[in-house]
Order: C-alpha cells, then sequence, then structure tokens
C-alpha cells in the first residue's frame, strides 16, 4: 500500500483546507467571527507584520474559516493558492490592480458579463489601463490586438450572453508566446467542469456567489494563481515594494509571490475582504459541488433540447447542442457539460414588440424567479431588453449580442419535468 | 485549523524536477524526517539584506525552535548569530545545511557538508545540480533539492495553509493535545 495518495475531486470537496483542529476537535468548519488575533509578543507581531511568520493579524488580511475556502479551492483548481475576496467583480480588480501599471494594456474577450465590461471600460481606465476587446473565438484577431503594452489576455471560458467556449490552449500558447499571463473569470464552469489550468491559463478568478456556492445567499470571489508564471517582467510583483521595506514579492516568495502581493497589498490596502461567515457558507457548498453541477447540466441539456423544439423559439444559444457554433470545443474542454446557463430567442407574437412578448412570457413564468444573477440551485429567468438593458435601443442591444428577443435562463437542480412544464404554460399563456 | 501532519498527498506543484527525482529529492517522508530531527541548521548563502528569501528563511526557522548557523565569507554577524566562511569553521555539530547559493557552488558545498559529517543536505527552492544532490544521497544524507524549507515547515505546520495556499494535506485525523 502507498502511504500517500492523489485524492479525487470528491474528497478534495469535502475534506481539503481543514483538519480537525488539535483544540476542540470540532468536526465541521468552525466560523471564526473575529477581526483580529492575539500576538504571542511583541516580536512575534513584529515577525508578522513583516511577513517573516505566517499567521493572522486582522480578518481584511486573512481569517482562519475564509483559509479553509481558500485552500479547498486551491486544492479543487490544481492551483499553487488562492486569495478570497467579497464577490466577483472584487476578484477580478484585485488581479487587475496587482498585476498593473498605469500605461499598461489588456486584450479580452468581447463576451463578457455586463458588470465585468464596465469594470474593464471605465473603471480600468481611471488606474490608466486601457482595453481592448476581440471576439473570443477569432484567435486572429487575439493575435492582431496584442502590443508590445500588453500585459494581460483576459476571457471568459463560457462567455457571455451566448456561451461561446473560449480555445483555452489557442489563447494560453499565444499568451505564452507573448510570456503575458492569460487570466481566465471560469464562474459559468467551476472546477469541477473545467480547470483551465491544465489547458495552459495563469490566474483563475472566480464569482462564487454563482456555483460554487450555490444556493444564492453569499456573495463571494477568489483569485487562484498556477504558481506556474515568471513575473519577473512584471514590475509590481517583481520590484521593490515601497509598502515593504523595498521587499520583491517574485524573489521572496516565488511561486507565492503573485497572490502574496494580492493578499498583503491590493486586499489589505482596498479592503475587499471575505467575511468568515460567506466564507462559511460557500463552504457549504462547495461540499456538494459536484453532484449540484452534474444535476445543473443534465437539467440544463434538456432544457436546451425541449426550447430548440419549440414552436414559439427563434434560436437556442448552449454549447451542449451540437447547433452551438462551438459545440466540438464544449465537449474538448468541458466533457461533463458546459454549465448551465443558456439563452434563447422568443419568436414576437403577431403585431405585438417582441420586448413586450419578452416581458410577457417572464410574468407567466411560476417556477423560475425572475432576478439577476446565475448559479442558485433554483432555477432564474432575465429578459434583458426589458430589465437591465430597457434604456437601449433595439440596435444598440444587438451591438451588445443582447437582442430584444433573447431570455436568460440559469437552470436549477429541481424536478426537470416541472421546469419544461412551466416553461411550456408560460409559452402557452402568451 | 491549519494542517498537521496528516496524510499527504504527492507533492508536485511548481517545481521544474522530473517525476523521478521529485520522488528522489521532493518525498515528503525525508522532508519531515529532516523538519523533526534536525535541530541545529547551518544556511550557506544567508544575505545580510533583511528582504532577501534566505534572511526570510532564516528568521522564520529561528522563530520555529530551529538554531541557525550563518555561512557568508563577507559577513561577521547576522540574525544576532557569529557567521562563519564556510562549513569547515563552524565549531559544533550541524545536523542540516541549506544552501542558497547558484547553483554552480553546490558540489563544492556538499562536498564540505560530507566532510562535516552532517546529517541533512537542502538545495533551495530553483536551485538545481543532480550531480551534488546524487553525491549527497549516495552518501546517506537526507537531501532535497528545489524546496524551499520554510515553505515546507509551513505546509506540516499549518502556517501555509494560512497564508491561503494549497498544501495537499488531506486527513481526517485530529492531532493530540496531550492535555
Ligand atoms: C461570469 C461572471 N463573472 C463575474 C461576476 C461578478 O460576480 P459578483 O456578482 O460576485 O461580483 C458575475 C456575476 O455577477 C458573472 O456572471
Amino acid at each position: 500500500m502507498e502511504a500517500e495518495r492523489n485524492f479525487g475531486f470528491d474528497t478534495r470537496m469535502i475534506h481539503a483546507g481543514h483538519i480537525p483542529d488539535t483544540q476542540t476537535g470540532a468536526r465541521a468548519v468552525p466560523i471564526y467571527q473575529t477581526s483580529s488575533f492575539v500576538f504571542y509578543d511583541a516580536d512575534h507581531a513584529a515577525e508578522l507584520f513583516d511577513l517573516k511568520q505566517y499567521g493572522h493579524i486582522y480578518s481584511r488580511i486573512s481569517n482562519p474559516t475564509v483559509a479553509v475556502f481558500e485552500e479547498r479551492l486551491a486544492a479543487l483548481e490544481g492551483a499553487t493558492g488562492a486569495v478570497a475576496v467579497s464577490s466577483g467583480m472584487a476578484a477580478q480588480l484585485a488581479v487587475f490592480m496587482t498585476l498593473l501599471e498605469p500605461g499598461d494594456e489588456v486584450v479580452s474577450s468581447a463576451h463578457l458579463y455586463g458588470g465585468t465590461v464596465t469594470q474593464l471600460t471605465h473603471t480600468l481606465k481611471k488606474m490608466g489601463i486601457a482595453v481592448s476587446y476581440v471576439d473570443p473565438t477569432d484567435i486572429g484577431a487575439w493575435e492582431a490586438a496584442i502590443t508590445p503594452r500588453t500585459k494581460a489576455l483576459y476571457g471568459e471560458l463560457i462567455g457571455n450572453p451566448r456561451g461561446s467556449i473560449l480555445d483555452l490552449e489557442k489563447v494560453s500558447a499565444l499568451a505564452a508566446t507573448h510570456r503575458i499571463p492569460l487570466i481566465i473569470d471560469n464562474t459559468m464552469a467551476t472546477p469541477y467542469l473545467c480547470r483551465p489550468m491544465e489547458f495552459g491559463a495563469t490566474i483563475v478568478v472566480y464569482s462564487a456567489t454563482k456555483f460554487i456556492g450555490g444556493h444564492g445567499n453569499s456573495l463571494g470571489g477568489l483569485v487562484l494563481d498556477s504558481g506556474k508564471f515568471d513575473y519577473s517582467r512584471y514590475p509590481a510583483i517583481a520590484e521593490p515594494s515601497p509598502k515593504y521595506h523595498n521587499l520583491r514579492f517574485f524573489d521572496t516568495f516565488g511561486h507565492y509571490g503573485f497572490l502574496m502581493k494580492v493578499r498583503v497589498e491590493t486586499v489589505r490596502d482596498t479592503g475587499c475582504c471575505l467575511s468568515p461567515m460567506n466564507a462559511f457558507l460557500l463552504i457549504q457548498g462547495v461540499e456538494t459541488l459536484s453532484l449540484r453541477m452534474d444535476r445543473h447540466v443534465d437539467n440544463a441539456l434538456q432544457v436546451a433540447k425541449f426550447l430548440e423544439g419549440h414552436p414559439q423559439v427563434a434560436w437556442v444559444s448552449y454549447a451542449g447542442l451540437p447547433s452551438h457554433p462551438q459545440h466540438a470545443l464544449a465537449q474538448k474542454y468541458l466533457p461533463r457539460g458546459p454549465g448551465a446557463v443558456l439563452s434563447f430567442g422568443i419568436k414576437a407574437k403577431s403585431g405585438e414588440d417582441l420586448r413586450l412578448t419578452g416581458k410577457h412570457f417572464i410574468e407567466n413564468l411560476k417556477l423560475f424567479s425572475h432576478l439577476a444573477n446565475i448559479g442558485d440551485v433554483r432555477s432564474l429567468v432575465i429578459h434583458p431588453a426589458s430589465t437591465t438593458h430597457q434604456q437601449l435601443t433595439d440596435e444598440e442591444l444587438r451591438e451588445c449580442g443582447v437582442g430584444p428577443e433573447l431570455i436568460r435562463l440559469s437552470i436549477g437542480i429541481e424536478t426537470v419535468e416541472d421546469l419544461l412544464w412551466d416553461l411550456d404554460q408560460a409559452f402557452h399563456a402568451l | 485549523m491549519g494542517s498537521g501532519s496528516g496524510i499527504s498527498c504527492p507533492i508536485t506543484l511548481n517545481s521544474s524536477l522530473t517525476k523521478e527525482q521529485q520522488a528522489l529529492y521532493q518525498n515528503p517522508a525525508v522532508i519531515q524526517k529532516i523538519l523533526n530531527e534536525c535541530k541545529t541548521i547551518a544556511i550557506v548563502g544567508l544575505s545580510t539584506d533583511r528582504q532577501k528569501a534566505s534572511f526570510f528563511v532564516a528568521s522564520y526557522l529561528r522563530s520555529a525552535g530551529y538554531r541557525i548557523i550563518p555561512v557568508n565569507p563577507k559577513a561577521a554577524q547576522i540574525l544576532d548569530e557569529p557567521c562563519y566562511p564556510n562549513l569547515a569553521s563552524i565549531p559544533e555539530p550541524v545536523d542540516l545545511v541549506d544552501i542558497f547559493r547558484p547553483a554552480y557552488e553546490c558540489l563544492d558545498i556538499v562536498q564540505e557538508a560530507i566532510a562535516c559529517k552532517v546529517k541533512a543536505v537542502w538545495l533551495q527552492l530553483k536551485i538545481v545540480h543532480e550531480e551534488a544532490a546524487e553525491l549527497a544521497r549516495k552518501a546517506g544524507l537526507l537531501t532535497v533539492m528545489d524546496c524551499c524549507v520554510k515553505m515546507e515547515h509551513g505546509r506540516y505546520c499549518g502556517g501555509l495553509h494560512e497564508a491561503g495556499m494549497n498544501t495537499e494535506i488531506i486527513s481526517a485525523k485530529r492531532n493530540h493535545r496531550f492535555i
């Protein structure tokens, strides 16, 4: 018998990052609801502040409950480590703030969550960072957009809103040629469906609010690093830091350098920390991640097939369907299924404005919750043209890839026949 | 919370070594034996610069209860300890030689370490010299290469976990408190 074992994904979901503590033996992960941690003595305090010792100081920087969540996700992703933050938006921003300098550029996929587009275009601009957008399915477009100032490539593995699939191997090879990191938002897939680092991504970010937590009760985000990237050309990581007596993070902490910098500088200074209570709730979600995701994708595929065969549906976008342009890529990178978020186009009732048909359809649904979120055990629905994007004209909508007919579903883990029934009755009642 | 000395997964992250080399020079059992049994550590190439990796490692190990002996021909004292120009001039027995020098110097340092009858040698993270490591191992020394002593200590004593890092340790066992 081997003394060591490479534990499976499901075992890691339950155990990674939490060993019963010596003091109490508590089996569930304890909630360390404390702002601060007592030092042994003045020397201990000095060494902690100087990063010469590991240990908790203050929960804005690290916390024992949050640390369990961090190590658990790092273990699931096969990452060198993780920093948990207050939301998915905070995770992305923490990566950019840590990595980039004013004057740097980012090339990003155009198929992104709307909030991310706003952050990249407007908030990064305030930091002197310019972003150019490309069609993620066009590798030539990525290449053409890279300039000597480009310091990172960014994309969602499963893109918004049409579920386009990023060709991870091609884009990460391009990033490697230019010696820049590929940053992937893997929120839609979770590490159960795909681990982008296995295909060359350097940094992976999550909105843990979605499928990772999975119950729609807590905001949270994560930054993970493969530990394989050479940051020596990145002044923010490699040069002496004035905040820590000219410490060179990459030199001193090696493959932990980037994440240490995220934690002890960016998160410490911006305060986007995750609360211990939220970490606990998110951990509860992680413990059933694979079970939920299997059901999510099974249900999503059945719903997608049902919609594709429905006379009142113009089109369905779900990479699990053979009709999707990146179906083959989805099978390659997401063999268990390309997530559980899909969109479809509703056909207008004769003589009615498309937006109005969409609005009525949503109002007719009885089991789908009408709200702005994805990745809940409950099924969710939103019609961007009458809600999040209502100020835009039809033409502007189409430019964002969200036409007036588009309805987005996030499929939950309910009895699938009930979901099909609900959709069917909502069409009938139009 | 944190990681006790639980069952460990093979540690394969972040090393440039091949699987075969990792089995020889990054063996978790060897690493834990060194951390548990070596009390006096000579740090060859310990810097006087308090922000260098070697200084971090030395001050960490001192706080963790090890005796540190600096080896650096250009310094008289580091971390309040007298500094020696080489291993041969250290007037007391040394358990572990921890090397922070470029790879091409490692063969000479290992030869010196063997002559001083130390128990173990450790080539730090990103310092890879197969011939030097093999010489030490064949001479019966516990040998580690391309790892960091501080990170490995942190892996088994919980610190690395507290920093959000992946220790690759999984266990449902509770460590005994011994009242
Ligand atoms: C793909 C994706 N990335 C990031 C976010 C932002 O996450 P959060 O709401 O946790 O800030 C969201 C959702 O809001 C998302 O769907």
